[in-house]
């Protein structure tokens, strides 16, 4: 039970794939201009990394992993090259569902998500926290765990971005410096003080 | 729309990275050395051009509606190649990038160019916008990564060129260069020189200052005399 909540921290926290790992970038930068957005964004992040991570667990543990086709007596195969396809395809997938399901039961959620919704199949932070689980060979519960914690995490550090940048909204930046490049300095910021976090032992 | 503005425009006019935001996230976990700098562009390029020419090739037979899921699939094809060769042929590169490489997939560059240029242009442009775009990245990239590593180490591609303190030389490294978050100033910074350079990528202020001007102001005291 430790090891899980420890892995949950630390997901959360030390290893924040969008503070320390830059991952899903893209989104973080483009969509934190209002905490409203920020959080439903959060939300959909949170429900696409518990889902998707344990489902590439399984995929990887009965299908891909060196040996993994034993069951189906090719115990020599090896696929784990077909690693990537597969989890794109998955992540793919589990986001059209989740569009579909919220444009039926969340209509107001679904309009405020808009275009970057199809775009987290892009988002790396969701590919990447499949890609890690895989590097560490993370069993299928502690996967949920890291999935969930990874969420998180990311949704975090995107509402605490959008809420700093609603303060700065009327302040007087440089000209070029104003929007994007303040933005990036900004999170650079962020980041150093989540490198003081890294230092915890767990 | 000419061949050289196709091939060189996304480095300077158009740049994915510093202007579209597109691309972002390995241009800042990477690039704290050079030459895992390069190799990332490289691979990127290489990447970019494949799916662009094979996406612009298929154009007219992908049905629009399954065109991202098919896009994606022949982009995670072409990363796959990379990351085998990479693993064959430079297993150190290929160890220090680790996910990076695979990341590659959900680069917004790649899917980015497939789905804005190369399903609407021919094979030819196609592929030398992949390369384009790629040049942009890769310079990008080999920038923020030179000023990581010369500053961070005093080394460039592992060679020594300012000797630090605790070898006899005189310089002191900034160990903030090789910590992940510098590679945020570093860019900040760059965008705010290119912007300051080409005024027109400028963002619009997200609010409209209102200036009144003193004889605009309406005459209260007139009126209430009358």
């Amino acid at each position: 039970m430790t090891e899980l909540f420890d892995i949950f921290l630390r997901a959360i926290l030390i290893e924040n794939l969008a503070l320390s790992f830059f991952l899903g970038m893209c989104t973080f930068l483009a969509v934190s201009k209002e905490v409203r957005t920020t959080i439903g964004l959060g939300i959909a992040v949170i429900v696409v990394e518990t889902i998707s991570v344990p489902l590439n667990n399984l995929i990887y543990v009965f299908f891909l992993k060196p040996g993994a086709l034993s069951w189906a007596g090719l115990p020599d195969l090896n696929m784990s090259y077909l690693g990537l396809i597969s989890y794109i395809s998955v992540i793919a997938a589990m986001v059209q569902i989740l569009e579909m399901f919220l444009k039926k039961f969340a209509p107001p959620l679904y309009a405020s998500l808009g275009i970057f919704l199809p775009l987290l199949t892009v988002n790396c932070a969701i590919l990447g926290a499949s890609l890690f689980m895989v590097q560490r060979d993370y069993t299928f519960i502690e996967s949920t765990v890291y999935g969930f914690g990874v969420g998180t995490g990311w949704a975090i550090a995107i509402v605490a971005l959008a809420g700093l940048r609603e303060k700065m909204r009327y302040s007087e930046a440089p000209g070029g410096l104003e929007g994007l490049g303040l933005t990036f300095i900004t999170v650079g910021i962020m980041s150093l003080a989540f490198l003081g976090i890294s230092g915890i032992e767990l | 729309m000419t061949i050289r503005s196709t091939l060189f425009g996304p480095v300077f006019e158009d740049n994915p990275v510093l202007l579209q935001v597109l691309g972002v996230c390995s241009a800042l976990a990477i690039t704290n050395s050079l030459y895992t700098s390069l190799i990332m562009g490289v691979s990127l390029t290489a990447v970019c051009t494949f799916s662009n020419g094979v996406i612009s090739a298929l154009r007219h037979i992908i049905p629009s509606s399954l065109r991202i899921i098919i896009q994606m699939t022949v982009i995670a094809t072409g990363v796959v190649v990379v990351d085998q060769v990479l693993q064959a042929f430079a297993p150190d590169a290929a160890r220090t990038l680790s996910v990076f490489i695979g990341l590659i997939v959900t680069n917004c560059i790649v899917l980015g160019r497939a789905e804005a240029f190369a399903a609407k242009n021919s094979v030819g442009m196609s592929l030398l916008d992949g390369i384009g775009n790629g040049l942009g990245y890769t310079a990008v990239l080999v920038a923020v990564g030179t000023i990581r590593e010369l500053f961070g180490a005093g080394t460039l591609l592992g060679v020594t060129i300012w000797p630090t303190a605790t070898d006899g030389g005189l310089f002191v490294p900034n160990q903030l260069m090789l910590l992940p978050p510098s590679a945020f100033f570093i860019i900040g910074f760059f965008i705010w020189g290119l912007r300051a350079w080409k005024r027109e990528q400028m963002e619009a202020p997200e609010y409209n200052e209102v200036k009144v001007r003193p004889e605009q102001q309406p005459d209260l005291v007139g009126k209430n005399a009358s």
